[in-house]
């Protein structure tokens, strides 16, 4: 059995999803229990595969038996190992806080709302573990189609945030695929560690040049790398607090990933900067991601879409990391999947409960909501302080990391943005942390009932609690998570 | 000039391609009307299966299907007979993800007219600033 654990962490969600859907039919109050359990198996596969892989390295398993190139092969080494363990978690601490929300907003729709979330964190799963690159391109539209729908799913601009979403998402996904059918012209293989092998062979032709470049296009706009971003902040604002707790920290996060994995497994290394010398223009452009992200964060008056762009800046981040081309950028672009997505978990559930509570996201919203929601803001607090970058929540770590390589490589705009954005996402957290503590509740009737707001239920706190002490725990084990994790996957030349 | 007729005529398939993309991308960003935008983007995507499709092709050679004579001796298998059948199974895949993708677009469009009354994107915008300036 734990030899299928690559194929397994794929093909339970995909199973939950079917039996979740069957539940709807039936009787509507199974789904939450199914989809729970679906999830919670799926963690235990996931850590038992990263358990795998810190033990005897890189597990490949073959689909069907079918030896590559001719069969479809999954790859799991300790960089997806880790990837799928902070999917799975995510997704199920998000189901767990989620189900009050879903049954209070569409009671009727529980079953196809469950079904498509299984579906969609199926997709991810399968995303990082795959080694085949149509394979990936096909569970990407797999990711992106059900999240159109766990977005359209929400109030009013919802549905034409996700048909804008939808629109330019294809447009990435086809350009991966482009860039797919040009590397297959040159090399005649799907197969990534097939193509890794051949393409050192291969004429460095223009067609190769164009693939990379078409590959790198469409994992961008996936991802919504500045300046190809303009869907996110529509998408994940209107969409449902469920929804965008699972959406925001890991969409994004895995496209990152897929970035990494293209410039690590597939194309030769440092390809990126020796043949094509694109670390220049791509590092200006994630400093510009990120002080754009920054300060149109500033103007917002609705923290949800506050937080969207501060998620922009972080993907700026992990970009400027990636293509610094040293060791510690690397290493920080690669902590920050990790951090940024128990960061970005613990902010929009904070949302979440005040959604619940409130019904409503504004700044003014929050005024003096610390005193009835105490732990909610002291969760909020510690993500705060990891957006900021305070030891020892695990910001600061990737920060620190980051900041180093680009010294070291001498990308000094880079480390002024990253130090910039510290500055600035200490402004607008101090602004809510200000507001929820040091402002007067207004005692205005009629108006969501805000005089009456409590704490957050039980079912919603647990889960929000448990990811901001994860933010400390995993700055804490920071040191091991380099040195087992991330330190095996970083390619021996990178300085 | 006879150069680049020369160039462009060897290599028609991707020409033809790149154009009908183009056309499919214009359609995504220049109309206003929601529906010609997804049909913009179907145009898109029908670009690059035919791409895919047309770099398997061979010359003279004929479809991939193995006609065994009725007591199923096995000949030799000259690859070069026949058409390369990998990007057909692909793209077989690839036209059922665009046609979910359709499915779900078309479906958003429907309930956006549900909303909004209409399906063009300037209409939309000026009820949506309407809405918001009615709740300030």
């Amino acid at each position: 059995m734990s030899h299928h654990l690559p194929a397994l962490v794929v093909v339970i969600p995909l199973l939950s999803a079917m039996l979740v859907s069957g539940a709807g039919w039936v009787r509507r109050r199974l789904c939450f229990p199914v989809a729970f359990l679906g999830m919670g198996i799926t963690l235990a596969g996931a850590v038992g595969l990263l358990l795998q892989v810190m033990d005897s390295g890189p597990v490949h398993y073959r689909l069907g038996g079918w030896e590559p190139p001719w069969g479809i092969g999954y790859a799991v080494d300790a960089l997806g190992a880790m990837v799928l363990v902070v999917i799975a978690g995510v997704a199920l601490v998000n189901l767990a806080a989620g189900r009050l929300d879903i049954q209070r907003e569409h009671p009727d729709r529980e079953g196809a709302f469950y079904t498509l979330y299984v579906l969609f964190v199926a997709g991810l799963m399968g995303i990082v573990a795959t080694g085949d690159l149509f394979n990936l391109y096909v569970l990407l539209e797999v990711t992106s189609l059900t999240g159109y729908a766990l977005i359209a799913l929400g109030r009013d601009p919802a549905p034409l945030a996700s048909l804008r979403y939808l629109l330019l998402g294809t447009i990435g996904a086809s350009f991966y695929l482009l860039g797919t059918g040009y590397l297959y012209i040159m090399t005649g293989s799907l197969n990534m560690a097939d193509v890794a092998g051949i393409l050192p062979g291969v004429r460095s032709t223009s067609a190769i040049q164009v693939a990379f470049l078409l590959c790198m296009t469409g994992v961008w706009i996936k991802m919504a790398f500045f300046p190809m971003h303009l869907w996110l902040p529509g998408a994940y604002t209107h969409a449902p607090s469920a929804s965008s707790g699972l959406l925001a920290p890991l969409m994004t996060k895995v496209m990152v990933y897929v970035m990494i994995r293209l410039m690590l497994s597939v194309f030769p290394p440092s390809y990126a900067h020796s043949v094509l010398d694109l670390a220049t223009p791509v590092v200006w452009l994630a400093t510009l991601a990120i002080l754009a992200g920054a300060l149109m964060a500033l103007a917002q008056r609705n923290i949800k879409r506050m937080l969207c762009y501060v998620l922009i800046s972080e993907i700026g981040y992990m970009v400027g990391g990636a293509w610094l081309g040293n060791r510690a950028g690397m290493t920080g672009a690669v902590l920050h999947i990790l951090n940024d997505a128990v960061m970005t978990l613990c902010l929009f559930l904070v949302i979440h409960n005040v959604a619940f509570r409130v019904r409503g996201v504004d700044l003014e919203h929050f005024k003096g909501l610390a005193r009835t929601m105490p732990w909610t803001f002291a969760a909020m607090a510690a993500g705060a302080l990891s957006f900021i970058g305070v030891p020892p929540t695990c910001g600061f770590f990737s920060k620190w990391y980051l900041i180093s390589g680009a010294v070291q490589a001498g990308r000094y705009g880079f480390a002024a943005a990253l130090l910039a954005s510290s500055l600035i996402n200490a402004i607008l957290f101090f602004r809510i942390i200000e507001t929820a503590y040091f402002e007067s509740a207004p005692d205005r009737e009629g108006h969501g009932g805000h005089a009456a707001s409590r704490e957050a239920p039980l079912e919603m706190l647990v889960p929000l609690l448990a990811v901001a002490l994860a933010t400390v725990i995993i700055g804490l084990y920071t040191g091991d998570i380099v040195t087992s994790l991330i330190e095996h996957v970083l390619p021996a030349g990178l300085t | 000039m006879q150069d680049l007729l020369q160039l462009i005529a060897a290599r028609y398939n991707y020409w033809l391609y790149i154009v009908l993309m183009m056309v499919g991308f214009y359609a995504m960003i220049a109309k206003n009307n929601l529906v010609k935008k997804i049909a913009g983007m179907s145009i898109f995507q029908t670009a690059i299966i035919l791409f895919y499709i047309s770099i398997g092709y061979k010359k003279d050679a004929t479809i991939p299907i193995l006609m065994h004579a009725p007591d199923g001796a096995h000949h030799a298998v000259h690859a070069a007979d026949y058409v390369n059948p990998l990007p057909h199974v692909l793209m077989l895949t690839a036209i059922v993800v665009s046609v979910s993708t359709l499915g779900v677009a078309l479906a958003l469009a429907v309930k956006v007219y549900q909303s909004y009354g209409t399906l063009e994107e300037d209409e939309i915008r000026e009820r949506m600033r309407e809405e918001n300036a009615s709740q300030e």
